[in-house]
């Protein structure tokens, strides 16, 4: 019940930030020189003014920004992300075609830093400033200081090309058409370099995160009760101190979803995904202004579902946080 | 009796560079089944370290470097991690001070009893349960079945208290240790754990090894009483003994520091109030989302008190009784809702923020804590000369000033220069006193000014500020959960319960003959009434 609430809330007020996000888009999208039509137009080879005026009329593009903003808004509300002049497809089917990869790419990748995050922050706190610690903790700080663009080259040149063990990039084999499980395979050995490349970098940090409040809680004064009760350490630490150690990390996962979205695209481009960072960064080149709203308003419902799971998740761990606070 | 658990000679070694090389040196205890052994001592005088090294838990770079620990007759110094472990909770088991701190927040109270079965038993789930839930009606804690399945949270400072002590007894250990287990509490549940911890005690006829630094706590409950300082035993023996004719000079030294809790002799107040209170209210909302889990607390009810010129007017009360919002009330850090504050006529809640800006040149506060009140960042001297800066004094001038002033609270002038950090705890709550002062202000409200700090030096503090009373022609608001304290600087006293006063009149006839029934009970809560009585405060043989 005291979750439900607490969900409910959560939601109702992303609803503004949601309205507020679009509002912002669409305006500054507006301060770019030249639009859907200029972009179609280079396409065909340029033509007269008459035929552009007749496109601009055709895609509502003549309106003033205002009325422009509210037809978009009018459609939203009956869930329409509207018509992709460059593609000729529905955005929402443009969008469609390209989430799957996006959304594997990331959920792989918070997976991956988050457990193995956890993992090398627990073990650097349990032997802090020892041999294990200095080696997690200067293996993090390589990976939070290497470009990710950079990594992700390096990774192709060392597994794609000297070694020849995992495909340079691509989501799946479009040679053959695998199907079933044979295909699930082909796709996660296909994701493997994307993932550590995207997931490295946080994995460092979240690496830090967890070292830094695991040292924190293991000098609170429960865990010194824990350990006058005659509990070992390893239980000490599994029974008291990571869940309370987990709560800045799970509070960081919530914030750097949106991070995590703006790294894809640099990671979706060195491994040519086709996935919504790349439809992002086509769209703006080709001022199709539907498609980039459409992104942007899906990047954000997955954002704000990320931090709903994250704050049902904080919910859950820690009884002190209510609904009434 | 032969002692159950004796410390031979133990001498605990401290990293090097600090200012002593042991916390621990050559401490010999001992302690027999069904006693009450108290160790007193200031901080620092290694007490505490004495119950870690007992239950070898010591913080890293700090190690036992000589004697024996014997329990049952086995050294515990010799033992294997693993089996120290078997020790610990069954043997030997701890309470601590904070209940709040030293429960884990995010599991229920009876997971953690429960807890102790699990690792020293092989009982059923269902068997543990049963056993937890016995234990917390042995406590008596109100409502077992659902303080079984509360949060720390969820439960007061003195129930979460009793849980502590049910998780410590789980096992029947032969020995208790409780380290400072009642000091963060009101006096009140202070004297109804003291009780508990004393009759679990007699039923079991468990060993309590019980630190303190309250001597009225020691004269309440020990048997024997063994007094450290700077790590060593400096006298030790029957309490009586000890509190009645004590041998050592700093043993003497300490229990002069201890308040006696009657009042000196009235002194002639003036006629004339310089701040009046008449009908002050705050109350605080909380939640109140469309409606929904609103709190309404009445955090001060309809207050009216008179400060006469030069006078001391004592507020006192327990944690949540309203006494310190009332203090940031009269120096409006805290806007009250209604009523009116007088200072010389002029009425403070009716200011406008400007205009209050002007008038606390004329009210100053003190606050509790000496440690966190001072900027970190800031040299001393700095944080004395600010106020006069703000109120447009040149900087040079200022800063002369804050050094007149630290000659004037008994600190070196050329200590302005140094950051708080330096300064021990009572030297910050001088610097406490000579930041207030600086403003030259009429009246001074003082918030728990020496609640955080040792009795001896605490003695020194209420000194100087009767002292600076007498010269400064100061009025003095004096906020403090400590009747004793009360007792000894305040002419008039004021006792707040859940926001209201509920008696009020001149010290020696408020505490001499009470007549509210709270009154009354806080007076009976006062652990150790009998210490200094018959003696007059602050005339400490010199050590």
């Amino acid at each position: 019940m005291r979750v439900l609430t607490l969900a409910g809330r959560r939601l109702a007020a992303s609803i503004p930030t949601l309205i507020l996000i679009l509002v912002g888009v669409f305006l500054l999208l507006q301060l770019a020189p030249g639009d859907t039509v200029d972009a179609l137009m280079a396409q065909m080879g340029g033509g007269d003014a008459a035929t552009a005026r007749q496109l601009r009329e055709f895609y509502g593009l003549d309106l003033s920004v205002w009325a422009q903003l509210g037809n978009y808004l009018w459609r939203l509300v009956r869930l329409d992300l509207g018509f992709s002049a460059i593609y000729g497809k529905p955005v929402a089917t443009v969008i469609a075609e390209r989430l799957p990869a996006t959304i594997l790419l990331m959920t792989a990748s918070l997976s991956f830093a988050f457990f193995f995050g956890l993992l090398l922050g627990v073990v650097a706190a349990r032997g802090v400033n020892k041999w294990p610690d200095t080696l997690i903790s200067t293996l993090g700080l390589m990976f939070y200081a290497m470009p990710t663009f950079w990594f992700g080259l390096m990774a192709i040149v060392v597994f794609s090309i000297y070694l020849q063990w995992l495909p340079a990039g691509g989501f799946e084999d479009i040679t053959v058409s695998y199907t079933g499980l044979r295909r699930t395979l082909d796709i996660a050995l296909h994701l493997i370099l994307p993932t550590l490349t995207l997931g490295l970098f946080y994995m460092a940090i979240y690496l830090r995160i967890m070292r830094g409040s695991m040292l924190e809680v293991l000098n609170l004064d429960f865990v010194r009760t824990a350990r006058s009760k005659g509990m070992d350490e390893t239980r000490v630490v599994v029974r008291h101190v990571l869940r309370n150690a987990l709560l800045p990390m799970v509070t960081l996962i919530g914030l750097q979803a949106g991070t995590m979205l703006g790294g894809s695209v640099v990671v979706e481009s060195v491994f040519s995904l086709p996935g919504l960072g790349r439809l992002a960064y086509e769209s703006v080149i080709q001022r199709d202004l539907n498609t980039l709203l459409g992104i942007i308003f899906v990047s954000a419902l997955l954002v704000i579902a990320v931090n709903f799971i994250v704050d049902l998740l904080y919910a859950r761990l820690d009884p002190r946080i209510t609904a009434g606070s | 009796m032969s002692p159950i658990l004796v410390l031979d000679d133990v001498s605990v070694r401290l990293p090097a560079g600090g200012d002593r090389s042991h916390a621990m040196a050559n401490v010999s205890l001992s302690l027999a089944a069904n006693e009450i052994l108290c160790v007193v001592g200031e901080s620092g005088s290694g007490k505490s370290m004495t119950a870690n090294a007992i239950m070898r838990l010591l913080p890293g770079g700090v190690a036992i470097d000589g004697g024996r620990i014997l329990f049952e007759g086995r050294d515990l110094c010799r033992l294997g991690e693993a089996q120290m472990r078997e020790v610990r909770g069954a043997g030997i088991a701890m309470i601590f001070q904070e209940p709040m701190t030293a429960l884990n927040p995010l599991r229920t109270i009876g997971d953690q009893i429960g807890e102790m079965f699990e690792l020293h038993t092989d009982l059923p789930a269902a068997e543990i349960a049963a056993r937890t839930l016995a234990l917390l009606e042995e406590v008596r804690i109100p409502d077992p079945a659902l303080a079984f399945r509360a949060y720390p949270h969820e439960l007061s400072g003195g129930q979460r208290q009793r849980a502590m002590i049910a998780m410590a007894l789980a096992l029947d250990p032969k020995v208790l240790i409780a380290d400072e287990p009642t000091t963060a509490l009101d006096v009140t549940t202070q004297a109804q754990i003291l009780k508990l911890i004393r009759d679990l005690q007699r039923r079991k006829g468990t060993a309590v090894l019980f630190i303190t630094h309250d001597f009225g706590v020691v004269a309440e409950i020990a048997d024997r009483v063994a007094v450290m300082r700077e790590g060593r035993v400096v006298e030790a023996g029957a309490t009586a003994a000890v509190l009645g004719e004590p041998r050592h000079a700093y043993t003497r030294q300490l229990i002069a520091a201890v308040p006696p809790l009657e009042a000196p002799p009235p002194r002639q107040l003036s006629g004339e109030p310089i701040l009046a209170l008449a009908h002050v209210s705050k109350t605080y909302r909380t939640g109140g989302f469309l409606g929904r889990g609103k709190r309404v607390t009445h955090a001060v009810r309809d207050v009216s008190l008179v400060l006469p010129r030069g006078a001391t007017l004592g507020i006192v009360g327990e944690s949540g009784s309203g006494k310190s919002t009332l203090a940031r009330c009269l120096v409006r850090l805290i806007d009250p809702e209604s009523g009116e504050i007088r200072l010389n006529g002029v009425d403070l809640a009716g200011l406008s923020r400007e205009e209050m800006r002007a008038a606390t040149r004329r009210i100053q506060m003190v606050f509790q804590d000496p440690f966190a009140s001072l900027n970190p960042r800031r040299k001393a001297g700095e944080a004395v000369a600010q106020g006069l800066v703000v109120h447009g004094m040149a900087r040079p001038q200022a800063l002369a000033r804050a050094r007149e002033l630290f000659g004037l609270v008994g600190l070196d002038p050329a200590a302005t220069e140094r950051y708080p950090h330096e300064f021990s705890g009572g030297q910050r709550q001088r610097i406490g006193l000579a930041r207030a002062l600086a403003l030259e202000p009429e009246v001074l409200v003082a918030d728990e000014p020496v609640s955080a700090l040792d009795v001896s030096v605490q003695a020194q503090v209420l000194k100087l500020l009767a002292e600076l009373r007498e010269r400064l022609g100061l009025s003095i608001v004096f906020i403090t959960h400590d009747l004793r304290v009360a007792a000894q600087v305040c002419d008039l006293v004021a006792v707040m319960q859940r926001g209201e006063v509920v008696e009020a009149g001149p010290i020696g006839a408020v505490f001499g003959a009470p007549q509210h029934p709270y009154t009354r009970e806080l007076l009976a809560s006062i652990p150790g009434r009998e210490i200094g009585a018959g003696r007059r405060f602050a005339e400490e043989p010199t050590a």
